[in-house]
This record gives C-alpha cells, structure tokens and sequence, in this order.
C-alpha cells in the first residue's frame, strides 16, 4: 500500500518537473507510504512513490520499469492474483526481476494493453508512462478502494492519491466546486469524475484513463456493477441456483478471497470487529486461512446508544484472538475531527469516520500495517435499511391510501410501534412521498436524497447562483445500459455502491482513515469473483421479505455465534453534531460557525448557518428534545466543509514538503537533454 | 385462468420463494403464517408477487388472513377477485 503521485507534460515545449516539485508532492502524501520513497523522471514527466511495504519487502521499490525501461509505473494497491498472474505471462515469455505484483502489472500491461485490468482482482490506483509513445495510462480498481485525482491545465496533467498532492504544485488554483458541494449535500460524497475542489477530476472506479501526445484524453469503463435482467415472468421461473447451493458457492468464494487477503502478504494482517455479521464472518475466515496468533481490533463507544463491545468480545472469544480496543468519546471525536477532514478531503455528513481514524492508529501503534474488514457485505447481500424501506415504499405505492401496508414500517423500525400516534403519522407521510415516482430510476434514494438536499438552504447565495448557471452533475442522465430491466433491488444497490459507497464509505470512512495511519485495509467482500457472484444472485436470497443478508446469515450459520447472527443489525454510527455543541466542545467549532469565518468561507449563509449552530447548543443545553437527523447532518456537514476550505484553499502553509530522501532515483534528464 | 392455474403459479411462486426449493410443496390446505411458510414481513412478498402477476391491487379490507394464509384460500380468492374483474 502506498501513495502515488506525478507530473506529465502533454507537449515538448514545457519544462521537465523539478526535483522539489517532487519532493513536495510526495512529502503531501507520506503518510500513505512511511517506508521508502522514489522518483522517475524524464524530459517530460516525474513519478513519484511513497512506499508502505507489504509484499516484496527487499525488492518490490518503486517506480519500476519493463524489461527495456520505456515503461514506468506507480502503483498503490495490491493485485491478490499476481501469482496466477504471473505464472500466465512467464508461459508468454515474460521474465520477472522481482517477486512483486507491481512488476506484474508492468508484463500484464505489455501483454495486454488496457484490456490487463479486466483480469486483475484487487484494490488499486495506478499510472503507467510509457515514455516512447508518450503515454500516460491512469486506472483504479473496480468499485474505487484506492483514490485517484488528476488535474489538467496548460498542456499538463497533475496526478495523485490524494488532492493535497496536487496542491503541493502552488500553482494550481484551489477553489471549493459548488457542483462537488451540491453532490455531497445530496449523495453523502462526491461521485467521481466530480470533486470537492474545482478543476480537479476523480479518476473513476472500473475506469482507465489515458492521455497521450497530441491525442485527445480518452476514457474507458473497464467494469462497472451488473445485475441480471428480470421480467415478471421470472416470479415463476426456477432459480438458476439453488439456495442451498448458493450458501455453500458464496462461503467458498469468500473463504478463497479472504485467504489471498491473509496470505498473500509479507507481513501479517489483523481483522476489525464491529460487532456484526460481516466483519465476524470475515475474521473467522481470516482466522482459519493462517496458523499462528490472530489479532483483532474494535471501537467501543463510552456511549452506550452506539457501543457493541459486547458482540465484539464474544467473537473475539469464539475466534480466540488476541484482542485490543479503543473506547471513543464524543469529545475524541471533536479532538481529532479536524485531522479527519484533513484526510476525507471532502466535506462529510456523519462523524463515523472520525473512531475509525483512532482505530487504525491503535492498529499501527500495535505494529500492524493491514488488517480485513467487512465493507461491503452490506452493499453486495442489501444490508441496509435503504433497501427494506425501498422495498415497503414499493409495496405501498401499489394502494397509496392504505393504512395496513405502512405497518411494515412498524418490523423495520420498532421504535416507530411504541411512538405516539402524531410521530407515527409523520413518519408514515414521510415515506409516502413521492409514490407515485415508483417508475423513477431513483425511487428507493429518493427519500436520503430529498432529505439531504433540503440542507442545501444553507448554501451561500453565491453558491446557489453558481449551481444555477451551471447544477451539479445528475448521476442518473449516465446510468449503464439496460438499468431499467434490473430488478427494483438491484436498481437501489447499484445506486448504492456509485455513491455512498464510493464516495463516502470505502473512501472517507474507509482508505482515508486507514492511511491516515499507514494502515492497509483489505476487503474479502470486494473481490472480484465475490461481487460477481453476489451480483447475480437472485434478488430473494439477499433480502426475503424484510430479511436482509438472507444467504450471508446463513453462510454464517455455525461459524458466527448465535447472539450475532440473530441480533437486529445495527448500523455503525457515533455520536454526530452532538460532539461540537455541547458545552466542552473544543474552541474551532464556535470559529467555524462565526459569522465572520463563515463569511471567508464563502459557501454558507453566515446567518442561517450561525443559526442552526446556536439552535442546536440551545436544544443541548436545554436537553428538551433531541437533535434532529437533519440538523445532526448540517451541523457536520457544515463544520467539515468550513474546516476543508480553511486547511486547503485558506491556508496554504499546510502543504508539507519536508524532509523526503528519495532511496530509488531514476533520472533520465541528463541523458534526454 | 382456471383456478388451478391460479393456484399451481401460487404453489410453484411458494415453493421458490420462501421453501428456496422448486421441487418441494406446501400442502394446499397448510396455513402459511402458522407453519411458518410465510413470516409476517414475507407477506409483503406474497402480496407483491399477486399484484404484479395477475396485474390486480387489493384493497385494505381484503389483506385478511382469510384470504391468503394457505394456497387454498389465496386460489379461491383469485379466482373470485380476477372473474369478478373480467364480468
């Protein structure tokens, strides 16, 4: 795992980048990659590479060539199949000088050309030069774990894992994008090629990129989610799988994803427990993929509304693993946040980021630098609730004016049973909203998405001018082919995974907060075979009735305890706005909701957004009633993106050259000149 | 449609659905809420599955138990709801 970053020149005519540029831009992101770092440069580009090292510890630096040195690459990530890989390409003649998968991406890229990435399983962010055709080759992985950011500007093309190393270059104007702003205010996150800074693009999941010498930039989707094709006949077809044959082809698979996770690595890896079913399962798995002692690692909340210690260390016990956890506080959380923002890069609704960046510091102080996780699971089997309210909403829209089928809503959320009549009439209306749109390609968003946006009132009017003359991108006008024929579930869960998913959760919630800590994640959930698999299983073995996870659970079955399996999922949350306005919060906050620094901000209308910030210390102090989800959401919201434009656009001190010693120098300056 | 057509599409959508297994049945006369066929939340796929098959919307007053706890029943009160809307 590592960070990549690098400078191309799309025309003769400009300056080589400079050693210092270099320098600073990977000094930006050392924390991806503490180990090693090395550049590649030559009259037309730089390369550059933070190294964390996990496989290959004594050869595998970077950048690395083919065997003639036309071709370079970066690499952050891992290729879990580069043996196979690489057993394919020496029958095909290649001959490999180290034991890494990067090398392997080189001779599959040779072999291959753009069509490599197709057979690759794993998480990556990568740019190949190839310095003869004068080409620059950028790709990620297929649902975006590892980030990738480019900028384009006078016949020069900035790259990097993470924007502060585009930055690094002064010269590159920094502005918040009200079309970013706009995406998350409705999304959660950004949905690449959109980010939160203008004139900075995010390479997209699936996707190759390339840019080559006096050619236009050309775009190719290598792989996007796919769902099969239904008709409403299919209601009374046999399944082409059946269930008890899916349980036992979906734990295979998944235990094959999880081993190349726990083996396929130079140093050892640990598991997260959460408490739920995804991450147990995947550290059984990881468990018995590997002799020797296994470590665990969890978050335990001081308040209770959120803590799961209790399910975290009954599966620790089951697996017997060596255990360490981190008790988090609402004022832990406000501490550390605006190191938080520093690293998501974008603004962020929730706090939930914020235990897992303390988290992977306790993994590291505890000399681990990879560990699994369940992401995914929740997205790929429809764990979510977005999914079961979609579900009943769709069952309503059938009879609109029925009183029976809202009762539904009384399974998902108990609570709304014992609310008093009025709530419950709210709640109800709430969900009717637009019934009638049950057509509409967004009909199971349309509720997260409607409620999010209406924190767009707090939009500066300048803000709101710009997204009038020019609105955000609507992701629904590039929506893949044949969406309409996939089944009602599968529409949402692809909705899923291109936003919150990959704009929020495996980045901000997840990456991000890893490497803030040089912390590898791996995920058995996101592997190739696996999605694939899911992805074509029929619709009722993920969600039955309101049952989620259906095959999971059962997959589970004998290897999760009983107590986990059973238990109501809950979904990982800590405590939100209550962290910045209660009365020991820490002094930023109160300057960030100044009407002053709100002013310089420019993104928020200082009196509204003042507003809501003393509403919601009145209601604290007060304690009358609770914070709404919505004032929760705007407090953070708001907060986040203040704290961004402060640390990037305002304050441009941040950008960290240092003190970077490159160990592999590649120069061929003095040769070309 | 004759009602055992009704009926051996219900069966077979059962079968499917909640059993996760074609070829086993559920007797005709079995009540599917009280066997545990069917749990409270599976009825919502029960009762999307009629709509959508026979294009037909049921009204609040017929989402009874008499009218869908077994095959039997669920055949029976097709067959009457789908004549009644074809005269």
């Amino acid at each position: 795992m590592c960070g990549i970053a690098g400078r191309i020149n799309l025309s003769t005519n400009l300056e080589p980048p400079s050693i210092e540029l270099l320098q600073k831009m990977v000094g930006a992101i050392r924390h991806r990659g503490p180990d090693e770092y090395g550049y590649y440069r030559d009259a037309h580009a730089g390369l550059v590479h933070a190294r964390l090292s996990i496989i290959d510890l004594t050869t595998g630096q970077q950048p690395l060539s083919s065997e003639d040195e036309t071709l370079w690459i970066v690499f952050n990530g891992e290729i879990f199949n580069y043996i196979e890989l690489r057993n394919e390409l020496k029958a095909y003649g290649h001959r490999f000088r180290t034991q890494s998968d990067t090398e392997v991406v080189v001779h599959a890229y040779e072999q291959w050309g753009d069509d490599c990435f197709r057979r690759f399983n794993g998480q990556w962010a990568l740019a190949l030069w190839d310095s003869q055709q004068k080409k620059l080759t950028l790709c990620r992985d297929r649902v975006g774990v590892r980030p990738l950011f480019v900028c384009e500007r006078d016949n020069s093309v900035w790259f990097a894992s993470e924007i502060k190393a585009i930055f690094a270059d002064s010269s590159i104007l920094r502005k918040i994008s009200p079309q970013g702003l706009d995406q998350v205010f409705t999304y959660w996150g950004t949905v690449a090629p959109t980010s939160i800074f203008t004139g900075i693009e995010e390479i997209q999941p699936g996707a190759v990129r390339i840019y080559e010498f006096g050619r236009k930039r050309v775009d190719k989707i290598y792989w996007q989610p796919s769902f099969p094709n239904i008709s409403e006949k299919d209601n009374l077809k046999p399944n082409k799988v059946n269930l008890h044959e899916a349980v036992e082809v979906l734990s295979d698979k998944l235990m094959n994803a999880t081993k190349l996770r726990m083996l396929r690595s130079d140093v050892p890896v640990g598991s997260y427990l959460s408490g739920g079913l995804d991450s147990s399962l995947v550290a059984w798995m990881g468990r018995r993929a590997k002799e020797g002692e296994f470590r665990t690692f969890s978050i335990r909340f001081a308040d209770a509304e959120f803590d799961e210690t209790e399910y975290q260390r009954k599966m620790a016990s089951t697996l017997d693993s060596k255990h360490e956890e981190i008790t988090v506080t609402g004022k832990d959380i406000a501490g550390i946040f605006p190191d938080v923002v520093y690293h998501t890069e974008r603004p962020i609704l929730r706090t939930a980021p914020a235990p897992l960046f303390l988290l992977s510091k306790l993994v590291r102080d505890s000399g681990f630098k990879a560990v699994l996780t369940g992401e995914g699971a929740d997205e790929m089997l429809a764990g979510y609730d977005i999914f079961r309210e979609a579900k009943i909403r769709r069952f309503m829209a059938n009879d609109p004016g029925s009183k029976i089928r809202p009762k539904l809503f009384d399974r998902l959320y108990p609570y709304l049973a014992r609310s008093p009549q009025q709530t419950k009439g709210m709640a109800i209306e709430f969900w009717k909203r637009g019934l009638d749109l049950v057509n509409s390609p967004s009909f199971s968003h349309d509720p997260r998405w409607n409620t999010t946006s209406s924190l767009k009132k707090f939009f500066s009017d300048e803000v709101q001018q710009q997204l009038k003359s020019r609105p955000g991108h609507d992701i629904l006008s590039d929506l893949p082919q044949g969406f309409s024929l996939w089944d009602p579930l599968a529409r949402a869960q692809y909705l899923e995974i291109i936003t919150l998913f990959s704009g929020y959760l495996i980045s901000s919630q997840g990456d991000r907060m890893l490497m803030a800590n040089s912390v590898e994640g791996r995920f058995p959930f996101l592997d190739a075979d696996v999605m694939e698999y899911c992805n074509n299983l029929p619709p009722e073995y993920k969600l039955i009735g309101l049952n989620e996870k259906h095959v999971l659970k059962l997959a589970a079955k004998g290897k999760v305890p009983e107590e986990i399996l059973k238990r109501k999922k809950q979904p990982y949350r800590a405590p939100d706005a209550i962290s910045f306005v209660s009365e020991d919060a820490p002094e930023y906050v109160g300057e960030m909701f100044s009407e002053r620094l709100l002013h310089t901000g420019g993104l928020f209308n200082p009196k509204t957004a003042r507003l809501l910030y003393e509403k919601c210390r009145e209601v604290v102090r007060t304690g009358k009633t609770v914070l709404s989800n919505n004032d929760n959401m705007g407090i953070v919201g708001i907060l986040s993106a203040q704290l961004l434009f402060f640390k990037y656009i305002y304050d441009i001190s941040n950008t960290k050259s240092g003190d970077i010693v490159f160990t592999t120098k590649i120069d061929r300056i003095s040769n070309t000149l | 449609m004759t009602k055992e057509e009704i009926g051996t599409s219900v069966s077979k959508f059962i079968s499917k659905t909640f059993l996760f297994d074609e070829t086993k049945k559920v007797g005709e006369n079995v009540s599917l809420l009280g066997t545990g066929v069917i749990d409270s939340t599976g009825v919502l796929e029960l009762i999307s599955f009629l709509e959508s098959t026979f294009s037909v919307k049921f009204a609040d007053n017929e989402l009874v138990g008499d009218n869908f706890d077994s095959i039997d029943k669920i055949q029976n009160f097709m067959h009457e709801k789908l004549s009644r809307r074809n005269n």
